[in-house]
């Protein structure tokens, strides 16, 4: 639940601006990115994932350090993971 | 991908812990606090403390949200979730925290409809899914966590659903780590402070501990370098009689952190009182509850609440534990009675918590040589 998972942008949904679909570690599903609107975020930027929100934008060194470290440590985060893809809030 | 490489490589880990060691005055020990239940996860899968010096020890903070859950409030959600109009929805972490009748998923088993979420955006989506149904969203967690249900509240109002509201567990970091300094039981020298709460609050909030309790703060990533680096920061402030607060992770943590989440958390939220935290007893204005101006998504205001005061079982020492006094293999129940299977405290429910950490990395072996052994 504290995990923060990293996403790359992908695409916003048209009628829906708050809401992108996002790329983790190849599953692919819809978050809020409300909380970064500050950040004006486009396609290709990554993000770091807290239960369905975007919470900080990241870049992608860092992206690709925080994934490895994820995967990494294992079960936790293929939890997470499996939950996310359990996910459907469009 | 150089990065990534730098951060693995164990070389950087040993040259940061000999720069550690030669920081450390002779006859004296330093604890230093890790906060983050993330960060206790990091210290034990890779086997940090075997790389510092004997004089440091790292003790182990409340940051585990599941872990301060008292068990009073397990046993309200369920009360709530009995209810037959009600589906009750959790993150996955809370289920198997036990209250005195057994856990979410006992109550599952037993038929009451209990639906684990991974955002609380799902438990919306539940809500318009059963407009016949009252859903109930557990909202536990740190600052991190608590704009999420913040933002969720505020889509349920702008679409005005009927039948979503929030069971608010939300809990705030600073009055905890206050609490800890004001505690008799424990003298800290420094704080390895939380990472990702530190994204939404910033760095600025935990000022006041360099400057009213002269202590150091750190704030720091999840990497095992990370947290050596963290510490080398801590230790190099000890030996200059300095207490600031420094951000380690300023890669993700902006210093004024989410202005965005704060505002949606001061919209929806407001402090409580006071709040009963696992182990560490009532705290002042330690946590957060719905405001009235949304109170029809306030499931407290909403239903009735039990609001029962439940005793932990004896045998469990989660609270001191959590407050850094007691290593989790010096509790009386660890791995014998308690283990991740059969939890009796939710230090060793959270993969965040303690003795599940403890556990899972057999770190077990090694402390009571250490612990045995004169130094």
């Amino acid at each position: 639940m504290c995990l923060g998972i990293p996403g790359e942008v992908i695409e916003f949904l048209p009628d829906q601006p708050d809401l992108a679909r996002v790329d983790v570690s190849g599953v692919r599903r819809v978050i809020n990115v409300g909380l970064l609107e500050d950040d004006k975020l486009e396609p290709g930027d990554w993000v770091l994932i807290h239960v369905g929100f975007a919470l900080s934008k990241i870049d992608e060194a860092e992206a690709a350090a925080a994934l490895q470290f994820l995967e990494g440590i294992g079960q936790a985060y293929e939890d997470e993971l499996a939950a996310l893809a359990e996910s459907r809030i469009e | 991908m150089k990065f990534v490489d730098e951060f693995r490589d164990a070389d950087k880990a040993h040259a940061l812990a000999a720069r550690i060691t030669a920081l450390c005055e002779p006859g004296r020990q330093y604890k230093l606090m890790e906060v983050c239940g993330g960060h206790t996860h990091t210290i034990y899968k890779h086997g940090l403390e075997d790389y510092l010096p004997e004089q440091v020890t790292l003790v182990h903070g409340p940051g585990c949200p599941v872990c301060v859950i008292p068990m009073g409030r397990v046993d309200d959600a369920m009360a709530l979730a009995s209810d037959p109009d009600v589906i009750m929805t959790s993150f996955g972490d809370m289920m198997r925290v036990p209250g005195s009748n057994g856990s979410f998923f006992d109550a599952k088993a037993r038929g009451t409809d209990i639906r684990m979420v991974y955002s609380p955006l799902d438990s919306l989506k539940i809500a318009r899914q059963n407009p016949d149904k009252r859903v109930v969203f557990m909202a536990i967690g740190f600052e991190t966590t608590a704009p999420s249900t913040a933002m969720t509240v505020l889509r349920a109002a702008a679409e005005g659903l009927p039948n979503f509201s929030v069971f608010c567990n939300h809990v705030t970091i600073i009055p905890a780590i206050k609490a800890i300094l004001d505690s008799p039981d424990l003298r800290l020298d420094g704080f390895i402070g939380p990472g990702h709460v530190s994204t939404v609050i910033g760095c600025r909030p935990y000022e006041f501990i360099a400057r009213d309790y002269g202590k150091p703060v750190v704030v720091a990533g999840f990497e095992p370098l990370d947290i050596l680096q963290s510490i080398y920061m801590l230790m190099l402030q000890l030996s200059k009689g300095t207490s600031t607060v420094e951000n380690q992770y300023s890669r993700v943590v902006p210093w004024d952190g989410n202005p965005v989440a704060l505002r949606a958390i001061g919209q929806t939220m407001e402090l409580r009182p006071y709040f009963e935290w696992r182990g560490l007893g009532f705290i002042s204005h330690s946590a957060l509850a719905v405001r009235e101006e949304y109170a029809r998504f306030d499931a407290e205001r909403l239903f009735s609440v039990p609001g029962v005061r439940v005793a932990d079982p004896k045998a469990c020492q989660c609270g001191e534990v959590l407050k850094g006094v007691l290593k989790p293999w010096e509790c009386k129940v660890f791995g014998t009675a308690c283990t991740p299977e059969t939890p009796i405290g939710t230090c060793m429910v959270s993969p965040e918590g303690a003795c599940a950490a403890y556990y899972n990395y057999g770190r077990l072996t090694r402390q009571r040589v250490r612990e045995a052994s004169p130094s």
